[in-house]
This record gives C-alpha cells, structure tokens and sequence, in this order.
C-alpha cells in the first residue's frame, strides 16, 4: 500500500478587510509537492515555519481539499472516493499531533478517547471495542486500568502516550506524526521515539513525520523531504541527506541544527534575511534571497526538480 | 570577586497543597563577561532562579526565603522596591521566550526601545533619538531609523526578539538574563540571533545568564553550565566537563537519551519515569526514583554536592573528585 | 527594557490556579446563594408558606399598612392592597411565576439558541453567516416594543409571556455559544475526531457540547435576571401573566396609584425582585469566574505541565513491554 502526494498544491485565498468579493491574492501554502510513502516506512519532512509543512499534514489527512493535484492511496485518487472509500482510508491513516493537552479532549475518559476510531459498524460489539481499546494501550506501555481515568490524570508524556494509543487502535498502516515529541520534555521525548519505534517494527508502520527538530527526524526518519515556501527542495533517503545536503537550504538548516557537544562546534552557515512570505513568495528559486551559493540565473529562472543522484531528487541549479 | 554570586538562594511557593519548593539552595557565580547556561526541563527551577535575581517572582504564592544575591557584593535582597527598580534594566536586563508578549503591541518600537534610555539615563530629543537609532543598529535592524515608528506587529519573530534585545541591552547592563530567548524562533532565525547575541555580548562585555532546555544551543553557546532538577543544581562546570564527562546520572541519562542532529542513533537510552512532583519531593535525592545508579542512602538523604574537578561539582554520593 | 520593567508573565509553575475549586467554594456568595435558596424554597412551597389565599381579596382588611405601623396587624406583615389580598402572600406566590417564567423562556432559548451557535459555529461559511445574521436582527429588536406589541395582539396568557421573553432571549445564547464552539474547534482533538473517521452531529454532540456546557451555565444564570426584570416590565405594562396571578411585575403596576399613601404595595415587591436578581448576578459573576472552561483548563495544565498535580499518575505505566524492539 502507497500514500502518494502528485503535484500537491493548496493556496488560501487572503481576503483584505477592504477587498469583498473575490480574492485579491493567495497563500501558495504548499505548491506542487509530490512525495510517496511505502509500507513501513518513515518519511521525514523538515521545514520551518511557512514551508507549507503543516498544511501538507492536512492534506494526507483529509482536513483541507487540495486546489490542484492529487492525493493517491493504493493507486486510488483521494478526490473520486466514495463513502465506503473514506472510511478504509481514515481506519488506514492516523495521526498523532504535537500538543498532548490539545489533542485529548478533557471531557472523556480515556477509554472514550482511544476507542473513537472504532466507528461502531456491524459485526461491532462494545466488548470488542472494550478490549480492542485496552489492547492499544498496552502496546503503548500504557495500563489496562487507565482506560478508565480522565487525561488530567496523566502527564504530558503519558498523554501522548494515549494519543499514540488511538492512532494504533483501528491498526491502520500509516500514521501521521505531526512534532511527536517538539512538546515533550527532554527527559520524556527519548521515551516516546523509542516507542515510536518499536512500534514500527512491531506492527509494520509507515510514519509520516512533520518536524523542525532535524535531531528527531534523523532518529526516525528513513527517507527525508525538505520544504521551503510551500515547495520541496531536496529528497533522498535520510542518512544520505543529512551526510551530503544537494540543496544549499538543506545545508544551511543542517548547520544551523545545533549538535549535542561542544567539540562538535563547526563553521555555521548564518542565514541572512527571513522566511520569505508565501503570499508573495520570491521569483525564480524561492531561496535565492538568502542563499550563500546563488548563481545569477537563480533570480529569474525556476530551478527544475530532477534527480540528482540515484534516490537523490533536488531542485537547485547547482546540479 | 565575581560580579555575581549567587549563594543557597531558595524561593518557594506557597499554595494550598503545600510548599512548593521551586528553588531549594541554588548558587553559583557569574563572572564578566561569560556565558552560563542553566539548562533543565519544565519545573526544575530555572526560571524561578532568574526571576528571583530582579526579584520579580509572583507575589505573594512566590517568595525569596533565604539566600543571598550579591552583584558586586552588593546584596539585591536587602534593597528596597525603589532601589531594585534602579538594578533591573540599568544592572541586569532580562530577554524573554515570546517576544510578542514582552513588547507592548500598542507603542512604537521607538518608544519602547526610548523608554528605558530615559527613565535610567535621562536622555531625551535627538539624542535619544540617536542613541535609539544605535541600539537598534547594533542588533542589525536595517533600516532602523525608519523602523522606529513601527508597531511590534510589523516585525517578524527573529526581528522581534532582537527588538527585545535592543531593550534589554539599551543601558549596557552587566548581566543579561535571557530566557529560552530562541524557543518560539526558526532553526536558521535562532542561528541568526544566537550568533548576534554572542558578537554583541563580546563588544559590551556583558555577562549572559542563557536559561534553555535545549543541550545543542548550551554546547554551542555557553562557556559554563549548571544542571536543574526539581529547583536545585545537580552538575555544574564549563561546557566541556559537563559534556565531556558527566559526573551527575541525571546529566549523564540526558545526554545519552537525546537524539543528535550529529550521528544517527540506533536506539536511546531512556530515562524512565515522569519529571517530580515539586510538592511532593521524596526526602532523599529527588531523582533518585528516575536514576539507574540509585543506592539505598540517595532515597534517604540529600547528597551535597562534590567538587570533582576543578570548577566541576556534581551533587551525587557516587560522585567522586577525580584524582589530578 | 526587556522585561524587567514590567512584570513577565508567571513562571510556568507558579501554582495559583492549582485547584480553581477548591478555594473558590470558600468564596462562594453566601448572600446570593441565599437569597436564591430563599426564593427557590418559597417557589417550591408557597401554598405552605403563604398564610393567605393570594387572589382572594377582602374588601374589609384593604390598605392594611405593614405590621410595624400604626394599624398593622398580625394576619398581615406586609400589609394588604386595594383589595385586601396579603401582600406577603402574594409575593411567596409571585416567586413561583419569577421562578418558572425565568426557567422555561431560559430552557426554551436555551436550547435554540445552542443548538444555532453550535451549528454556526461547528459549520461555518454561509451556514455562519446566516445564522448570525438572523441573530443580529434578534439583538436589534427593540425589546420592550416587540414584547408589548406581541402580547398586545394575542392574548396576555402565561404562555405567552414565555415564549415572547423566549424569543427575545435565543440571540443572546446563539452567539456566545459560537463564539465558545469556534474555541473548541481550534483544540486538536476535534481534527482528531474527524481524522478518526467521526460525523460532524457526533463532534458537536461528543466533543463541542460538552465543553460549552459550563459556558451555558454561566450565560444561563446571568439571563435570569434579565428575564425577572423582564417579565416584571411586561407585567408592570399590562401585558404580562395576566391577574389576579401574583406577578411581582403587576403588583408594582398595582401600587403606582397608592405610593404616597400605601406605599408598601408597590415596594414590597419591588424589594423582592431587586433582591432577586441582584443575587442572581452575583451568582452569575462567581460561575463565570469559577467556571469558565479557558481559565479551567488553563489552570489544569499549567499544573500537570509542570507536574505539580497531586498523585502523579506512576503506577499508569506498566513495565516497558519486555522485548518489543
């Protein structure tokens, strides 16, 4: 099974105060993104703020309509399904969100909150969903009994321990982990990767995993895609990326990622300027304005996405 | 002596559940110019400890029960209101998280960088007008002259933080305390602004307290360390003792449980557990119930803390002073 | 500079808002809860209470002034009216009319109005808009006028009076609960709902309507007041719970002829509907305090953030499962 983005763009319309009627100008939040994930694995997108990250996540789950471009699952365009389509892929694809106190609604139980995606259908009894639910939550370190506990009883970890356990409970084969652990605290978030996972080679998962932490994403993350202004910039199996970057961006975002000790202290590539906005997103190649390797072409000339190296896709003019 | 010396300051809170003790016996000196970085998790302290030092902590649940604070040997707790006043932006300045929220949405960015200059220098006119200008220039605000008669809104993230900055710094103070200063910031903005702080404080000579929770800006960024757990200090020593040979299980456990952007890891090491509950301590080492290493006498007593180099202690039984 | 001027916000632990009950149950308004238990256990046994049938007037026993005057008597503390029906009486009675006027208009709009916020604000686009539209031309109606106009053309019966106040009350409902469902809809475990495959109707009814439900309270309690007066203005017109019914309202109406010479008809109830929902606010600030579910939750995870709640939930994980990885 195959969760695959074509050419996947969403834009926002941006209605001034003043501007009624029709939309002046858009948000290009993602714009022309293709990515595919396989069974099993872990597809990392990295991005800041603004590179369209966090509406690409909605877009695998369903919660916006893309404006162009499609959606596949199993060879399928997300926009022809029927009822019966949307129910397999919402059992099939799940997410787990970054904040654990937002995402667990305090008014129900735990047991409540794990078995919501058991839709009661026939064939369904309460027992099975009774025992599936506690299920889950073992494989997620959590006791059987606390299923029957409020989430302010739990503590930020555990609550996203819960979290995790609702994402598994209608076994499904992907899973979207928008900042697993960015909320967490330090000594909480190894707890939570480590599980992730084992859960993982336990159950066959495939993790799509949106992050700015590129420490995490490197723990995780099989195969990497990197975002900037609502595009992609480079892909490539993850340990590739993070050894040899093709984009300056990646490289840049690499360096500026601080490592765990201070030896490791190296010449940093300092960024100038600021994220560029996407409603007016800079002409050629979007990162042209900050890049410490620009090229005179890279102002007017848009860089083609191609594969650079075996596995290794990059939309630069430098190669 | 140092300009500041911090010694068994305690600040506790008050509630109706109990004491909680969020700052339990922290010391630790700061000379000039240097970097220390007090790194922990939510609830360990630290950022009780640098409220404590302009004596803002919330009243009346909060309150300063013992301890000295000596900037220049001069000790801040025997002040009074007015004259804390005068130590806090002329002395010490403070760099928030947010800095959406430490900038007031509704004044120019020129006034609020002015505000200060006048209340402790008594500038005022054009040549407040000037010395705003540089303030502004000096954290690379471009087009700062025409910048000055803009709203906090205008700005981006990274571009409002060194706005803060520019405050905090606008009366060459002696000791900045800026914390979690780059946590609502991008990675390449932090780098940005992390860099810009250390060119900055090398020109003014300024002493930087860096409260953070995260070790790569620590490795990166501070000349020393001091570990929090549950309101105390369980390691400190230059960066390099600290990172190269942790002598606390709780620094140890962290280093090895984290994720590194650096090499890729198989599998981490946890630390089981949750973080402690500040108004229940158990009466020995408070990470004892999380520590792989745990003896008999850590759930009983408080272990001192050691010196196991020079400049290194660790507060563990385990801990012993390396011979030279 | 910085920060240091003014005061930054509260560490992250500082433990005020621990337990937002606990203490606030001591500051409870005792003089409102009183006044409210008061009036609600005269409602509920006025016919015990009242020493007096409160329509059956004597004419002989009229214009009996309160007991402490001259030509007070026993039989009637509060005095009589122009008809000789006990004042006293009458007002335990009039409760029973404040009481139940205030409560059915309340459920009725209530129930209007939430189930309109919750769908304009759960639905949004034209839904929204229409929706709020309608509840804008609610708001701009003026009150009195329309509430006269409307029991004018039909007949002034209880029920009536019900269902005009009802009327005039839904909009008020309607748009605070959109405004507290947009909130909710913001939190993550609404797009987790839909990501788990779940129906808008079980969203609203499962996960917004139980978080708006403190809001409800809040706005409930506040109404009432607004509704006692109401009601009291509508019956001081005329066109209220028609008499002989003992509606404080058209007691008032009663008295205006008598203030300079039997001024008591007109202040006692007048006194007992001041009292009323003087206390009915009172009790509306303190839930809206005490209740609100943004301060509530705000309280609730600054603690468990910092962990500083009581019993840590340990014993919840059980040992990591052996050999998983």
């Amino acid at each position: 099974m195959i969760l695959e983005a074509v050419d996947l763009k969403k834009y926002f319309p941006v209605t001034g105060a003043l501007a009624l009627g029709r939309a002046q100008t858009w948000i290009r939040a993602v714009d022309g993104v293709s990515v595919q994930v396989g069974e099993g694995e872990t597809l990392g997108i990295v991005g800041e703020s603004g590179s369209g990250k966090t509406t690409l996540a909605k877009l695998f789950l369903l919660l916006e309509r893309p404006t162009a471009g499609s959606l596949r699952f199993d060879g399928k365009d997300v926009a022809t399904f029927g009822r019966a389509d949307v129910r397999r892929y919402r059992r099939s694809v799940q997410a787990v969100f970054q904040d654990p106190f937002s995402s667990l609604d305090p008014r129900m139980r735990v047991e409540q909150i794990v078995g919501e995606p058991l839709i009661p259908e026939n064939g369904v009894t309460r027992a099975m969903v009774r025992d599936r639910v506690r299920e889950s939550l073992e494989l997620v370190g959590l006791r059987r009994d606390s299923a029957s506990l409020y989430p302010h009883e739990f503590s930020g970890g555990q609550r996203q321990r819960i979290a995790i356990a609702r994402a598994l409970v209608t076994t499904p084969k992907f899973i979207l982990l928008d900042e697993p652990v960015s909320a967490l605290d330090v000594s909480i978030r190894a707890q939570i990767l480590n599980l992730l996972k084992r859960l993982q080679d336990q159950l066959g998962l495939a993790y799509i995993m949106i992050s700015h932490d590129l420490a995490a994403a490197r723990y995780l993350a099989t195969r990497l895609a990197v975002m900037y202004c609502g595009k992609l910039v480079e892909t490539g199996a993850c340990e590739a990326v993070y050894t040899e970057p093709l984009h300056p961006y990646t490289e840049a975002l690499l360096s500026a990622a601080l490592p765990l000790h201070p030896s490791a202290r190296r010449q940093r590539i300092i960024l100038k300027g600021e994220i560029p906005n996407p409603t007016n997103p800079p002409s050629g190649c979007r990162f042209h304005p900050r890049c410490h390797r620009v090229l005179a072409e890279c102002s007017s000339v848009e860089p083609a996405w191609r594969e650079v190296k075996p596995g290794r896709f990059a939309a630069c003019h430098l190669h | 002596m140092p300009l500041l010396a911090v010694e068994d300051l305690k600040t506790y809170f008050f509630t109706r559940r109990g004491v909680v003790k969020a700052v339990d016996g922290v010391s630790f000196t700061l000379e000039a110019g240097e970097t220390l970085a007090l790194v922990g998790e939510s609830g360990s302290g630290k950022s009780v400890t640098c409220l404590s030092l302009v004596r803002l902590v919330p009243e009346p649940a909060g309150r300063i029960v013992g301890g000295r604070i000596l900037l220049d040997g001069d000790d801040l707790l025997a002040k009074n209101p007015r004259q804390m006043r005068r130590v806090r932006g002329k002395q010490i300045a403070m760099v928030l998280q947010d800095p959406m929220t430490s900038l007031n949405p509704g004044l120019t960015i020129g006034t609020q960088v002015g505000e200060v200059m006048r209340l402790h220098q008594g500038i005022r006119g054009r040549s407040l007008r000037e010395r705003v200008v540089d303030a502004l220039r000096r954290l690379r605000i471009s087009a700062a002259e025409s910048r000055l008669g803009q709203f906090p809104h205008q700005f981006s993230g990274g571009m409002r933080q060194r706005v803060s900055s520019a405050i905090a710094l606008s009366c060459a103070p002696r000791v900045l305390i800026a914390d979690e200063p780059t946590t609502s910031l991008d990675v390449t903005i932090q780098a940005q602004y992390l860099e810009l702080l250390k060119e900055v404080q090398a020109a003014a000579g300024v002493a930087v307290i860096l409260v953070t929770h995260d070790f790569g800006i620590v490795a990166a960024n501070a000349d020393r360390v001091a570990v929090m757990y549950a309101g105390r200090i369980v390691e400190m020593g230059t960066t390099l003792q600290v990172f190269n040979n942790p002598r606390h299980p709780y620094t140890q456990a962290l280093l090895r449980c984290l994720p590194d952007v650096d090499l890729k890891r198989e599998q981490l090491v946890e630390i089981g557990g949750q973080p402690p509950d500040l108004a229940a301590l158990p009466p020995g080492c408070p990470f004892a119930p999380r520590c792989s290493e745990r003896q008999p006498i850590c759930e009983r007593s408080l272990p001192p803390a050691v010196t196991v180099d020079a400049g290194h202690t660790a507060a563990c039984f385990l801990a012993v002073a390396t011979p030279a | 500079m910085g920060g240091s001027g003014r005061p930054p916000s509260p560490p992250a632990l500082a433990p005020a808002p621990a337990q937002p009950w606990r203490g606030s149950l001591r500051r409870l308004p005792w003089f409102a809860g009183a006044v409210l238990a008061t009036l609600v256990f005269c409602a509920v046994f006025a016919p015990w209470l009242a020493s007096k049938d409160p329509t059956a007037g004597d004419i002989t026993t009229k214009l009996i002034p309160p007991i402490w005057m001259e030509r007070g008597t026993m039989e009637h503390p509060l005095g009589t009216d122009r008809f000789g029906r006990d004042i006293l009486s009458r007002i335990i009675h009039g409760s029973r009319i404040s009481l139940l006027v205030s409560i059915i208009a309340i459920g009725v709009a209530g129930t209007l109005g939430t189930a309109l916020g919750l769908i304009a604000g759960y639905r949004g686009g034209l839904t929204d808009t229409l929706l709020m539209r309608m509840t804008d031309i609610g708001l701009s109606l003026p009150t009195i006028l329309i509430a006269v106009v409307m029991v004018a053309v039909s007949e002034p019966s209880f029920r009536n009076v019900v269902l005009v106040i009802a009327l005039l009350l839904w909009p008020r409902f309607a748009r605070q609960i959109r405004g507290e469902t947009l909130a909710v809809k913001e939190q993550d475990f609404v797009a987790l709902a839909v990501v788990a495959g779940r129906s808008g109707t079980w969203i609203i009814a499962r996960h917004i309507f139980p978080n708006v439900v403190p809001t409800l309270l809040v706005i409930s309690t506040l109404q009432v007041g607004y509704v006692i007066l109401l009601e009291g203005t509508l019956g001081f017109l005329g066109v209220g719970v028609p008499p002989p019914n003992p509606a404080w309202g058209l007691m008032i109406a009663d008295g205006r002829g008598f203030l300079a010479t039997a001024w008591w008809i007109a202040l006692f109830p007048g006194l007992a509907m001041l009292l009323t929902v003087l206390a009915v606010n009172l009790m509306g600030d303190w839930l809206r305090d005490h209740l609100d579910p943004k301060l509530r939750q705000a309280g609730a995870r600054v603690t468990a953030a910092t962990a500083t709640t009581a019993a840590p939930i340990e014993p919840a994980i059980a040992e990591a499962p052996a050999r998983g990885d």
